[in-house]
């Protein structure tokens, strides 16, 4: 029987590991947190349908019970090296040594780190957070600000990390801007009297249904949208933030006082996709993600034969995408292993 | 004090959201609440009878009053010849001519009140 190695145990290489499973290849999916799901567990309710992320991950990891699939967590390869023969061994830090046909990288994204753009205030000042902590409070139903107070005033800011020569990253993570609007909709149902607002550059609504939230959000949640992009943000007495930016709609300069200020962080390639990379040779795009061969009919084979890419280690992408990419990916594998009459 | 850049120094350019007085933007939000799905594309204003012939730019005009910078409304809204083309274009379905109208009204009652 065929055998592929799957690194990373997120969206991406659960469902490429079921749909390979049922296609009678034995799967070694090697996950190095102790649970499966990646960054789907960093979130409460998901875009467009509000539908809890929890109950998406019980689906993925349920398919995982599979008498071909052998799930390693906590686990992480050493190092992956490519034999002669075209198989691909992989010792893990467990001591144990998995050897394949075929390898997916399925190693995900990061969130950017929001320290790095300083002029935030983001671990600095108390009431600026994440996009991700943001998420935590929706899971406990409450939020407040650092002081323990209901804030009156909220706003949340785009492309923090992305689309910003400052930091390194020309690219946009695609999904902040749909993240913003559902934010901003969940915010309004926990802060019915607060004023929300988002301060974006362009409003990107690429997906199904994500244009009419936006619209929903302005009309039936008066959430309130300045296309400007914040300057800086200071602290005053009352631990609030001043921030500054242009309401280039209208070409002035705005200052406005905010109680809690949420910053969407854009996404980077994971440690993994760049370490996996690294080691097996494969090419990388500028913005540091895996580069596939042609982006549109080889978008899951990668520059090394044999060794294919699936979900946001090749690109910022939402959860609907990520599931198509490791679909499409396991039928690529698919017809890999059956042409080399593995 | 010598005015060099042809604005008064002392009178502040930038939009002060926390001092000014939304009570028109609150009015119009209540009374024209399609007002509240603009995307500020302009297409109003492109087509706009009065502003191919004045300074006067509806788009600019609703936003400022968006952001409680509503000094200036009453002498622009006056340009406008209310004959509804801004509301054929609009990709939102923004009510821009009921929306005049209201700030009109606003305007009036306010000063009423004022007098
Ligand atoms: C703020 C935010 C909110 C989002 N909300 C939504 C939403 O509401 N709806 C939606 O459709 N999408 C949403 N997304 C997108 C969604 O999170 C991604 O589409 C999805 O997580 C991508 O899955 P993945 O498997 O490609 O990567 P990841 O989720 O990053 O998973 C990668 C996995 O690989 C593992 N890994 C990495 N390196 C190694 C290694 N060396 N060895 C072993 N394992 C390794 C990681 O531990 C992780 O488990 C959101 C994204 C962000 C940033
Ligand atoms: S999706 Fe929106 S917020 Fe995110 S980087 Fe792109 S434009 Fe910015
Ligand atoms: S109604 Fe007024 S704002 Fe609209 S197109 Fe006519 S003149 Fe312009
Ligand atoms: S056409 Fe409609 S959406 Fe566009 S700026 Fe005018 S009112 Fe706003």
């Amino acid at each position: 029987m065929a055998k592929v190695i799957i690194i990373g145990g997120g969206p991406a290489g659960c469902e490429a590991a079921h749909q390979l499973a049922n296609q009678g290849i034995e799967v070694e999916l090697v996950e190095k947190s102790n649970e499966t799901g990646g960054n789907l567990n960093n979130w409460y309710q998901l875009f467009p349908d509000r539908k809890y992320a929890k109950d998406l991950n019980a689906i993925l990891k349920g398919h995982l019970e599979h008498p071909n699939i052998r799930l390693h967590l906590g686990m992480e390869p050493k190092k992956i090296e490519k034999s002669k023969t075209g198989k691909f061994n992989v010792p893990l830090t467990d001591g144990s040594l998995l050897e394949g046909d075929s390898l997916l990288v399925a190693t995900g994204f990061k969130i950017f780190d929001a320290r790095r753009k300083e002029e935030y205030g983001y671990g600095i000042y108390e009431n600026v957070i994440t996009s991700v902590e943001l998420e935590n409070m929706f899971y406990n139903h409450a939020i407040t600000t650092a002081g323990g107070n209901t804030p009156k005033r909220v706003g949340i800011i785009h492309c923090v990390g992305s689309r910003d020569e400052k930091v390194c990253n020309y690219h946009c993570s695609k999904l902040c801007c749909i993240t913003g609007v559902k934010q901003a909709i969940e915010i309004r149902e926990l802060l019915p009297e607060a004023e929300i607002f988002c301060f974006y550059m362009d409003m990107r609504m690429f997906g199904p249904g994500y244009e009419e939230m936006y619209r929903e959000a302005q009309e039936k949640y008066n959430i309130k949208f300045i296309r400007g992009r914040l300057s800086e943000a200071a602290e005053n007495m009352q631990k609030q933030l001043q921030i500054k930016v242009e309401d280039t709609l209208v070409g002035k300069p705005l200052r406005m006082t905010l109680d809690m200020m949420i910053l969407l962080v854009g996404m980077e390639s994971s440690e993994g996709t760049r370490q996996t990379a690294g080691e097996l040779g494969l090419n990388l795009a500028p913005n540091g993600f895996i580069q596939p061969q042609d982006p549109h009919y080889r978008n899951n084979f990668t520059n090394v034969e044999g060794v294919f890419v699936a979900g946001c280690g090749s690109a910022p992408m939402n959860l609907t995408d990520t599931l198509a990419d490791a679909r499409s990916a396991a039928s690529c594998i698919t017809a890999y292993v059956k042409n080399h009459k593995i | 004090m010598i005015n060099f850049w042809g604005y008064s120094i002392s009178e502040t350019r930038s939009i002060n959201y926390d001092k000014n007085d939304k009570a028109m933007t609150e009015y119009i939000a209540a009374t024209v609440p399609s007002s509240k799905l603009c995307i500020g594309c302009g297409g109003c204003t492109a087509g706009c009878t009065a502003g191919n012939l004045t300074d006067f730019n509806i788009r600019k005009v609703q936003m400022l009053m968006k952001r409680g910078e509503t000094k200036d409304a009453k002498e622009q809204l006056q340009k406008c010849m209310l004959c509804g083309k801004c509301m054929l274009v609009c990709p939102r379905g923004v009510e821009t001519r009921k929306m005049i109208l209201e700030m009109l009204n606003f305007i009036k009652t306010n000063q009423k009140l004022e007098d």
